[in-house]
């Protein structure tokens, strides 16, 4: 088990590493140099322009701008913004927050509504209750988020004029202006995984229900609301848990579009905002920061997962 | 979704009726499923038969009829060129489902191959396609996509590449968690024993049995990719102008929302419809493949 | 009670000294359409970051609504020749780092944005040969040739003051933490969500500034900037989509400034850029007049937005006292252009390529003009490109035509040399003739603005009428929308948001 972990945790780095080769790779091919999209209207001057590059190191062969960024990633360094001139590794650790409270919001939010609703749904299969919970969780998968964000703001906040239409304020300066700029989104975004999760519930919930453990519960003549909590639900949770480790980490991914619609400054919108602007030493930061969140998590995926299904630990 | 559906153990072999049959007939009795169904088809009928069925041409303008509402020459409204949203809606199926079946084709034909390798090779082979796998599942797929896209050039069939692409690992999971699981059983272990050699294990003994959560995963992967289609549309990156698609109808529509909202409704119900129905119809036939739920 | 009582006497205190009154001053929070680049006027280069720094860092001179050049830092000049300008400043000015705002700053500030690596300002004042400070409140500008324009660059970026002494110490970290002589000073900025700034007490026109923070907010979404208007979290926005305008008209909490700019779109045509300007659209003129004579700019603007904007066959704006009246806006006529093909001798449908930057505004534009060239017997294939791809399609000459926009600049020149001159660096279609050239040269040595509109009279005939190198279609209008509560605003033709004078009730 140990040695397992041990392994897993090796095998991270390479993960990282390939994925920096695939992001320098995937630079280099992309259209548009980040001089010329640097210099905007002001693309006049072709020396002004060589200056840059040469400043960037855009002049030299790509593996030696990849070794001067390893190396930089090697002492804690992100380099720097090209739009801005702000360190990466500062952009990242404002930015960082707003999305992970987006997104404990939004998981949260999901949880809430999922978890129930695939209950529900499996205790009363194939009854009104199941499509009624299948209606409207699979209606929160099969909304696109930005359609859904876009009519959110249009209902509660130009119409009804309850919550702020865009923006974010910080949960330090003011939590409930916080929670206020943030729950829509927060709503969006959640509203697609509680689909997931209600669907991961049911079919958990299904699977246990037909367990033999199950029957002769309900043969000794058990309620069945005790069959389902006691019993079922227990056993059907653990899949659950496993999977949301993992649609946690998606949901940082889903929060591109939505922090897009709602002008949140989080990592979504840092990141769509660098690859339009060629902006490559912040995706490269962000799309590593993500990696590692995402390799952690899906670690931590595969540690519950293992505990519930001994036999692989050999494997 | 390998949790939720593992064969373990041998398949049981039905005597009373062929296990088609059974599937479907627990599919009819899932209504919702036949729903989805229903509905799937009559969008497909949609997009095939657009050039008949469409009231209009989808792409001609017409400067004095910009954002009218809804009535009896237009049943949707016209769009900020005068051109008939219910036309558009027709023919914006083709771009939706065609965008939806073949991203997801080419991503199991890509993701299955690698997965089923990994799965019964394991060791390096195993670690070195897991590795790629994570490091593309670690990267925001709009992002792949975006960067794709900007990459490829906008069009329909680079955002459909890109969704491909970025839609295959879970199928290299899938894949690769249910050759694992058989590896161990004690039926490929005796095949394997009798000097059965790799690739016919993976056909005739891991392929059959992963063949029902493939098709589901299959059906619930096309509703993501629809979605995926409209959000790179949407972000200006799928299909291209003047050809309809629902997401560049709705990327159109955002700037008149509050005096067109015909021209942001049909198209979203359409996605939401077609979607919803996708993902009835994986339901349906999660249930009706499921072999633990036998008897039902 | 007491505060009450208090108020009447804080307003008396706040005439007398300015630093009082920020206390009761409003705060205002503006929605740009996107965040600006970087804050370093040497640096920056976006439209958006001109708009902040007009009221972060004061330049040497400004432009009036009617395009001429008012005295700011500087209050006189004085050309000695054709080659020397002689400046005068004002007294008394301090930057927000409290050093003084003298002619020794001027001369730091100008070789900075002259010198520096990566300087996108050198290209405007490249004509600057030397800077002499004549006594603290003088200095003395000599220029390597005549420069007609030379004097309206140093209403923009380039004429922008620094302090020395924060930019010798921050080096090319400035833009972090700009110190200039502005009315408002800079606070802090969160990348993507927000820049504040804060009045600056010192200001040398500090009483005409009635606003304690401003805050501008960049919200790309033009939906959500609106919606932020609307629902009382911003108090003045840009409008960048004309379908918001009535709307906006309808709110009567709402009131609405437009203003001719001094920018413009049209349709770049390769006529020399690589192979793709091999095409007949690209040989032969007459093909591309044909192309011209189909487009109803009128109705363009009419379906696309709303009317609003102006329609324009030149690329010098109405609102300039050098735009060339006698240059007519096309007129359709699509008997012309069909006539026109004819006699090229070409097939239709011509299949032509049009690359258009990826926004709904443009690509609508986009279909607009492929639906009425189609009727002359062309078969428009657009290209809707991302932006960042675009332009370096644009450069390296991978287009058969482009829509594109310039935002403007006050002197035409701006508008003009860099775009048709054969060395012009922003002449993507490669056009060239060396007549048109000479006459831009020209131009740019004259002082007198009748005789340049002359000269560019004269270019525009052969560049555009003849060898219709572009087509120039709309002037397109700034357009702010901000809440009736805002008074006192007006907007130049340059389009920046200038708080001087404006009040929030």
């Amino acid at each position: 088990m140990w040695g397992w972990l041990l392994r897993r945790l090796g095998q991270i780095i390479p993960t990282l590493l390939i994925l920096s080769v695939l992001i320098f790779a995937l630079q280099q091919l992309m259209p548009g140099d980040p001089a010329i999209i640097m210099a905007g209207e002001e693309r006049g001057d072709p020396q002004v322009l060589a200056e840059i590059r040469a400043e960037l190191m855009l002049d030299r062969p790509i593996w030696e701008q990849y070794g001067a960024w390893l190396w930089r990633l090697l002492h804690g360094d992100l380099g720097f913004s090209w739009r801005i001139r702000q360190p990466v590794g500062e952009l990242i650790l404002e930015k960082l927050p707003v999305t992970l409270q987006l997104g404990l919001m939004a998981f949260v939010i999901a949880v809430v509504i999922g978890v129930p609703a695939g209950i529900v749904s499996a205790a009363y299969r194939d009854r009104p209750a199941d499509w009624a919970a299948n209606g409207i969780a699979l209606a929160g998968i099969s909304t696109p988020n930005f359609w859904l964000g876009i009519m959110m703001i249009l209902l509660f906040s130009v119409n009804l004029g309850w919550l702020p239409p865009s923006g974010y304020v910080p949960i330090t300066e003011d939590w409930r202006q916080s929670l206020a700029t943030t729950i829509m989104p927060a709503f969006v975004l959640g509203g697609g995984i509680a689909g997931v999760f209600m669907r991961h519930t049911r079919a958990a919930m299904i699977g246990a229900l037909g367990q033999d453990y199950v029957r002769t519960a309900r043969a000794k003549g058990l309620p069945e609301k005790v069959v389902i909590t006691r019993h079922a639900l227990r056993n059907a949770l653990i899949p659950v848990v496993t999977l949301a480790t993992i649609e946690l980490g998606r949901l940082l991914a889903g929060a591109v579009l939505t922090e897009q619609i709602f002008s949140i400054p989080g990592f979504g919108k840092l990141i769509v905002d660098a690859v339009f602007n060629r902006d490559y030493p912040v995706v490269q930061g962000v799309v590593v920061v993500t990696a590692l969140i995402f390799v952690t998590l899906s670690l931590i995926g595969d540690l519950l997962y293992m505990a519930i299904n001994p036999r692989l630990r050999a494997a | 979704m390998s949790a939720t559906a593992s064969p373990t153990g041998a398949p049981a072999i039905p005597r009373a009726e062929s296990p088609v049959r059974r599937a479907l007939r627990r599919f009819l009795r899932h209504r919702l499923a036949v729903l989805g169904l229903i509905v799937v088809v009559v969008f497909v009928a949609a997009a095939i038969l657009a050039p008949w069925i469409a009231p209009y041409d989808p792409v001609a303008t017409s400067w004095s009829r910009i954002r009218r509402p809804p009535s009896e020459l237009h049943w949707f409204g016209t769009d900020e060129n005068g051109r008939d949203v219910f036309s558009r809606v027709l023919w914006g199926a083709r771009a939706s489902l065609m965008a939806g079946a073949l991203s997801v084709t080419a991503a199991l034909l890509l993701g299955v191959p690698f997965g089923l390798l990994a799965g019964l090779a394991g060791g390096w082979v195993d670690t070195i396609i897991s590795r790629i796998t994570d490091a593309m599942l670690s990267v925001p797929f709009l992002i792949l996509a975006i960067a794709l896209a900007a990459f490829l050039g906008p069009a329909l069939e680079n955002a459909m590449l890109a969704i491909a692409i970025s839609a295959s690992p879970i199928f290299v999971r899938l894949a690769r968690g249910m050759a694992m699981e058989a590896r161990a059983t004690e039926w490929v272990e005796a095949a394997r024993s009798l000097g059965n050699p790799p690739w016919r294990i993976a056909l005739v003994h891991v392929l059959p049995n992963i063949v029902p959560p493939l098709l589901v995963q299959a059906t619930l992967s096309i509703a993501e990719a629809i979605i995926a289609e409209a959000s790179l549309s949407f972000l200006g990156l799928g299909q291209q102008p003047p050809n309809p698609s629902w997401g560049s109808m709705l990327n159109a529509a955002q700037r008149f929302l509050t005096q067109a909202p015909w021209m942001a409704i049909y198209p979203g119900l359409a996605i939401f419809l077609v979607v919803l129905a996708f993902n009835l119809l994986g339901d349906g036939l999660r249930d009706a493949l499921d072999p633990r739920a036998r008897g039902r | 009670m007491n505060a009450r009582f208090l108020a009447p006497l804080a307003v008396v205190a706040a005439l007398a000294a300015g630093a009082a009154q920020a206390q009761n001053l409003p705060n205002l929070r503006i929605g740009l359409r996107e965040d600006p680049d970087i804050m370093d006027p040497t640096l920056a280069r976006s439209f958006v970051g001109r708009i902040v720094f007009a009221s972060l860092c004061d330049k040497l001179f400004d432009i009036n609504d009617k395009l001429e050049i008012v005295p700011q830092l500087a209050t006189t000049h004085r050309w000695e020749d054709p080659k020397t300008l002689v400046i005068t400043l004002r007294e008394g000015v301090t930057f927000h780092d409290g050093e003084r705002m003298d002619a020794e700053a001027v001369r730091y500030s100008l070789t900075r944005h002259l010198t520096m690596q990566g300087s996108f300002r050198r290209g405007e004042i490249t004509d600057l040969e030397a800077v002499e400070v004549v006594d603290p409140l003088t200095v003395r500008l000599r220029l390597k040739q005549p420069s007609a324009p030379f004097l309206s660059q140093l209403t923009d970026r380039a004429g922008m003051i620094v302090s020395p002494k924060a930019a010798e110490a921050a080096g090319r970290d400035f833009g972090a933490k700009p110190v200039c002589a502005g009315p408002f000073r800079f606070v802090e900025r969160v990348a993507q969500d927000r820049i504040v700034l804060e009045r600056f007490a010192n200001y040398w026109n500090a009483a005409n500034i009635h606003f304690n923070r401003v805050t501008f907010q960049p919200i790309t979404d033009s939906t959500a900037r609106l919606a932020n208007l609307q629902s009382g979290a911003l108090e003045l926005i840009e409008v960048t989509s004309p379908s918001d305008v009535p709307g906006i008209r309808r709110d009567r909490r709402l009131s609405l400034t437009t203003v001719d700019g001094l920018g413009y779109w049209g349709i770049i045509y390769n006529v020399g850029n690589g192979a793709r300007a091999q095409g007949p659209l690209g040989q032969d003129s007459r093909i591309r007049q044909a192309f011209d004579l189909a487009i109803d700019r009128e109705a363009l603007i009419q379906v696309v937005y709303e009317g609003l904007h102006t329609p324009s066959s030149q690329p010098i704006p109405p609102a300039s006292p050098m735009h060339v009246r006698d240059l007519r806006v096309t007129a359709p006529n699509l008997d012309r252009a069909k006539a026109l093909l004819r006699e090229a001798g070409i097939r239709t449908p011509v299949a032509v390529d049009m690359m258009v930057a990826n926004s709904p505004e443009l690509r609508q534009a986009a279909e607009v003009m492929q639906s009425m060239v189609a009727e002359a017997g062309f078969e428009l294939r657009i290209v809707a490109t991302e932006f960042a791809s675009a332009l370096q399609a644009a450069v390296r000459g991978d287009f058969q035509t482009y829509l594109s926009g310039w935002s403007g600049r006050p002197d035409p020149d701006g508008n003009v040399w860099t775009f048709i001159h054969s060395r012009g660096a922003q002449n993507d279609g490669k056009y060239s003739n060396p007549e048109v050239d000479r006459l831009l040269d020209q131009s740019r040595a004259e002082s007198d603005p009748a005789r340049r509109t002359a000269l560019y009279a004269e270019a525009f005939r052969i560049a555009l009428s003849q060898d219709r190198a572009r087509s120039y279609l709309w002037h397109p209008k700034t357009i702010v929308a901000h809440t009736t509560r805002l008074q006192g605003f007006a907007l130049v033709p340059d389009g920046l948001i200038r708080l001087q004078g404006v009040r929030l009730r």
